[in-house]
Parts: C-alpha cells; sequence; structure tokens
C-alpha cells in the first residue's frame, strides 16, 4: 500500500518533466492552427514547422559553429587546467598559494562585475564577430584547474620523480604519463566545460552580431524573441526541438557521467 | 644534471602557470578594475570616455527601474529557493527508498538540467500562454479558469520561478540524495526501536544531517538566480509593466540598448558587491549553525 503510494507519487514527478519535452516535439509536427488544441498526439504529422524554420535562418550552419566553439573551449580548458593544475598540485614554488587562492577569489566573483569591461576588450581587440571572441575569455577556468589540482595530488610521489628520471618534459609527463590515471576528472571537466559552452547564450548574444557566426541557441534565441518567427509557434518549437536535440542525445548515451559531473559541482563547495 | 636543464626545472612550474596568469591579467584583473575606472565616465565606446565623477551613482540611487529590477531578482529568489528545496528534498527522499526504476526516475528529473534554458524558456512560454496554453486549457476543463502566469504583474516572476524550479530540481534531487545516504543508518535503527515514526525521524535525523546539503543548495541558487537573464529576455522581456526585468538584463539593457557603458559597469560593479554581501551572509548563517 505505502509503496503505491510512493511509487504513483514518483511516477506523477517523472512524467511532470517529461511530458513537457514529448508535447514540445509533437507540438513541432503539428500544423500551426492545431497547437493551441494539441493534447498529445496531432491529428496529422507535418514537417512544415521544419521545412519553414530551414528556409527563415542558418540554423545547420550555427550548429556547427556551436560544435566548433564549445569543442575548441573543451579542449583548451583542459589543456591550459592540466598544465595549471599539476603545477599547483605537484610541485612547490615561490608564489603557488598566492596563485591558488586567487584562483579560489575568481571563482567568487561574480561574472556581473566583468560583463562590460570584456565586451569593451573584444571591441577594441577586434574579436566581435569571431569564433575567438566565443572561445579565447572560456580558456581558462577556474572550477577546471581546482579539479585538476585534485586529482594530480591524488598521483604518488615516488611515480612523478620516476617520470622526471628518464628526462621527458613536463608537458609529456602531464599529458602522456597521467592523464591515462585521472581519466574520471578528465570526462567531469570536458562535460561540464562542453554544457557550459554549449548552453550559454548571454556572451553570444553581447559578442556576436553576424549571424553566420552565431552559436544554436544564440540563434534561436533571437528568432523567437525578434518577432521573426511572426508568432508562428510551430517553428519557433521546431527551433526548439533541434536546439535540444544534441544534449538530449549525448545525454542519453553518457547519462551517468552527466549527472555524476554535474552533482560534483555542488560538492566542491 | 647540467646548470640549463636546473634552471628549466625551477622555471617549470612559472612557465606551466603563465598561461594562466596572462588569461587572468586580461580577462579578470583588468576587467575588474576597469570596471571601477567606468564607474566614474560617460562612455558610448565610440567617442572618448568623460569623466563625470559620482554622477553615475547619484543616477543608480535615483533609478527606480534598477531598484525595481533588484525587488523582482529578490522576489524570484524568495518562491524560486524554498520551493526549490521541498521539491528536491521530497524527491530525494521517495527516491531514497528501496524502490525499482530508480534510473529511470533519477534520469527524468535531470533531462531539465542538462537542456539549455533557451528551450526550457520557448517551451513554458508556450504552456503558460493565456489563450491555447495547455496549462489554462486543463485548468479551463476543471472549471477554475484562466491563469495570467505572463500577463499579470502580480505573478509573471512568480510564473518564471516555477518554471526555474522545474528546469534546476533535478541538480538538487542528486545532492541531496548523496546528503542522504551519508546519514548513519543506526540512528534510523536506534529510533525504530523507540517507535518514531516516518516524520519524526524525517525532522530529527534525516534534516539536522543534511543540513550542509541544505545550506550549499541555498547558495547555489542564489548565485543562479543573481544571474536570472534568458529567462525573462524571450518571455516577456521584461515586462508586463517591468515586473519581471532581472538585475542582469537591466544591465544588459543599459549596455546594449542605450549603449552607457559607464552606467552599465556602475550597475555592474554596485550588483556584484550585493551578490557577494548577501552569499557572506548566507555563509556566515551556515557557519554558525554547523
Amino acid at each position: 500500500m505505502k509503496k503505491t503510494i510512493l511509487y504513483t507519487l514518483l511516477l506523477i514527478a517523472a512524467l511532470s518533466f517529461l511530458f513537457p519535452f514529448i508535447w514540445m516535439i509533437m507540438a513541432s509536427f503539428t500544423e500551426e492552427g492545431e497547437i493551441g488544441k494539441l493534447i498529445f498526439i496531432p491529428n496529422q504529422f507535418t514537417f512544415d514547422n521544419y521545412l519553414q524554420m530551414f528556409g527563415k535562418i542558418p540554423i545547420g550552419r550555427s550548429l556547427v559553429n556551436s560544435l566548433i566553439v564549445a569543442s575548441t573551449s573543451t579542449l583548451g580548458v583542459l589543456f591550459f587546467g592540466s598544465m595549471v593544475g599539476y603545477a599547483l598540485g605537484t610541485m612547490s614554488f615561490k608564489g603557488r598559494d598566492l596563485i591558488f587562492y586567487i584562483i579560489i577569489f575568481t571563482m567568487t566573483l561574480p561574472f556581473q562585475i566583468t560583463l562590460i569591461p570584456n565586451y569593451i576588450i573584444m571591441v577594441k581587440l577586434h574579436l566581435v564577430d569571431t569564433y575567438a571572441a566565443l572561445i579565447i575569455p572560456a580558456l581558462n577556468n577556474a572550477f577546471a584547474i581546482i579539479m585538476f589540482r585534485q586529482a594530480f595530488k591524488t598521483i604518488p610521489r615516488d611515480l612523478i620523480d620516476a617520470a622526471h628520471i628518464d628526462g621527458s618534459g613536463e608537458l609529456r609527463i602531464i599529458f602522456q604519463v597521467f592523464w591515462p590515471n585521472i581519466i574520471p576528472t578528465i570526462v567531469t571537466v570536458a562535460i561540464l566545460t562542453f554544457m557550459n559552452s554549449w548552453n550559454d547564450v548571454l556572451w553570444p548574444l553581447i559578442v556576436i552580431r553576424d549571424e553566420q557566426l552565431m552559436t544554436m541557441p544564440q540563434l534561436v534565441t533571437l528568432f523567437a524573441v525578434g518577432g521573426r518567427a511572426e508568432a508562428q509557434l510551430g517553428v519557433k518549437l521546431a527551433s526548439a526541438v533541434l536546439l535540444a536535440l544534441p544534449i538530449i542525445v549525448a545525454y542519453s548515451i553518457f547519462q551517468k557521467h552527466f549527472i555524476q559531473s554535474m552533482a560534483s559541482t555542488g560538492l566542491k563547495g | 644534471m647540467n646548470t640549463n636543464n636546473k634552471i628549466l626545472k625551477n622555471l617549470s612550474p612559472y612557465l606551466l602557470v603563465s598561461p594562466y596568469i596572462v588569461h587572468f591579467m586580461i580577462f579578470i584583473a583588468f576587467p575588474v578594475l576597469f570596471s571601477f575606472v567606468l564607474t566614474f565616465h560617460k562612455w558610448n565606446i565610440i567617442s572618448p570616455l568623460e569623466y563625470v565623477g559620482f554622477d553615475n551613482f547619484n543616477h543608480l540611487i535615483h533609478d527606480r527601474l534598477f531598484w525595481q529590477s533588484l525587488i523582482n531578482t529578490l522576489k524570484f529568489l524568495i518562491v524560486h529557493i524554498p520551493l526549490q528545496i521541498i521539491i528536491a528534498l521530497a524527491l530525494a527522499e521517495f527516491l531514497n527508498q528501496k524502490i525499482k526504476f530508480k534510473g529511470f526516475f533519477r534520469a527524468a528529473f535531470f533531462l531539465p538540467v542538462i537542456v539549455s534554458g533557451v528551450v526550457i524558456t520557448i517551451l513554458w512560454q508556450q504552456l503558460l500562454s493565456f489563450d491555447s496554453g495547455l496549462i489554462n486549457r486543463f485548468l479551463m476543463s476543471a472549471g477554475i479558469g484562466k491563469i495570467g502566469w505572463l500577463n499579470d504583474p502580480r505573478i509573471a516572476m512568480g510564473s518564471i520561478a516555477l518554471m526555474a524550479t522545474w528546469k534546476n530540481v533535478g541538480l538538487y534531487v542528486i545532492l541531496f540524495l548523496v546528503g542522504l545516504q551519508t546519514v548513519p543508518q543506526r540512528y534510523y535503527e536506534a529510533a525504530d526501536i523507540e517507535g518514531a515514526t516516518h516524520w519524526q525521524k524525517f525532522i530529527n535525523i534525516t534534516l539536522p544531517s543534511i543540513n550542509p546539503t541544505i545550506f550549499m543548495v541555498v547558495i547555489l541558487s542564489t548565485i543562479g538566480g543573481f544571474s536570472l537573464f534568458i529567462e525573462p529576455y524571450i518571455m516577456t522581456s521584461g515586462g508586463p509593466l517591468n515586473s519581471t526585468i532581472s538585475a542582469v538584463l537591466y544591465i544588459y539593457k543599459q549596455a546594449f540598448e542605450f549603449y552607457h557603458m559607464g552606467y552599465s559597469a556602475t550597475l555592474g560593479v554596485f550588483f556584484a558587491f550585493i551578490i557577494m554581501v548577501v552569499v557572506v551572509i548566507q555563509k556566515k548563517v551556515i557557519e554558525k549553525n554547523d
């Protein structure tokens, strides 16, 4: 009896999270006039909304832009984050603690304070309307550095000394010798960085004006608010479905990693 | 080891951290300092900086729309945070029982967390629409009547907070679940012997044990709530009657609709200061309670 109530409550909760998405997908295949009446399955499936959307906005191009920006940022964060994290975690040198405190401090610094000056830097460096404007500011990430520092700290001293004996350079030691030992950290940092980059809208709205360079969420946002959807709900919803699709596919494959990674952002504090 | 190698070895930590230092200087240290410089200037980016003393601060104090945007942001937090904690805690408690399909439920709760806020906002704008939204249609057929979720200035911010809760709650379910699993099982066993009810165990054992998680959730959702932007930007563009204009949306509008860079930077500095004060107060409260 108790179990039945428990399952019923859980099922209602699960449906309240899943149903809106299913409804959105169904609505994107429904004729414009029918969406206001749609409950679940449309009377007639149509691809009209999608066809119209492809004619109106360069959504394919924006998908490529988002992929380029998110992957490059992620690779950059993994690379630089490992370097800094390794130095902070395994080496002792003057100024190490100061750098560590600076990194911790930047995590508590609200982004609202650097937003306007960073835009001005982009203008002055002539980076507005380039991929670089989206990638370069994201290349260093305090959270990634701290994760890598933590991971490299767990590697025994003997192993680090042994790696130095054959005279290989530090970069080789970091990426060839120790990276294979910290794969869970790499996965976590990669997922979080990629998702943050993929889902960010505020910064792209500020530094990208050229429609051909817009990221996917930015393009969909401007389409939804800009009146170009001309109150065409179906087209708007179709663009939202396409925007959600890549992340949902990735999520359904790497579900456990997504949940663990996201949970670890909360656990650091 | 020859001298060259030794020098290189002493230098290597600095070489490794140097990209971070350079990046920090350009994208954090300089912008923070420049923000403070901007607060004393009027600037539209194109013409030269014009020194205006404390004009920006004076303007800020009398800028009713800015204070309204702060109050709106607080309204959002006041609805969002308690709602989020209660729902997340309830769902986590359900999931912590011996049940089947745990993985499925967890994955379902978590789905909105990973999907872009843009998608969620476009979807909910439709669900909450006054005339043909799914929720109002449901309320109509239940005989309750339509609610102006996004049209009524008194509840529009509440509706946005409701949507944000729906989007984020899955993350906090997971965090609470981790917290619940750290509560020692023997406490419950001891309570069982005393014949405690489920509710008594929850109040006297569970809640005190997961206090740190609750406070972490409060701080994380406070910081998240203070950056509220895309939801009102897409859904209401701050309306009706400016009831949903958030502080970040207002800063954005000042900078990129009116090109008041100096004033916008002033708002940014002031708002960042408020955020830090609020978070520090919250942390102090936490330490006291620990």
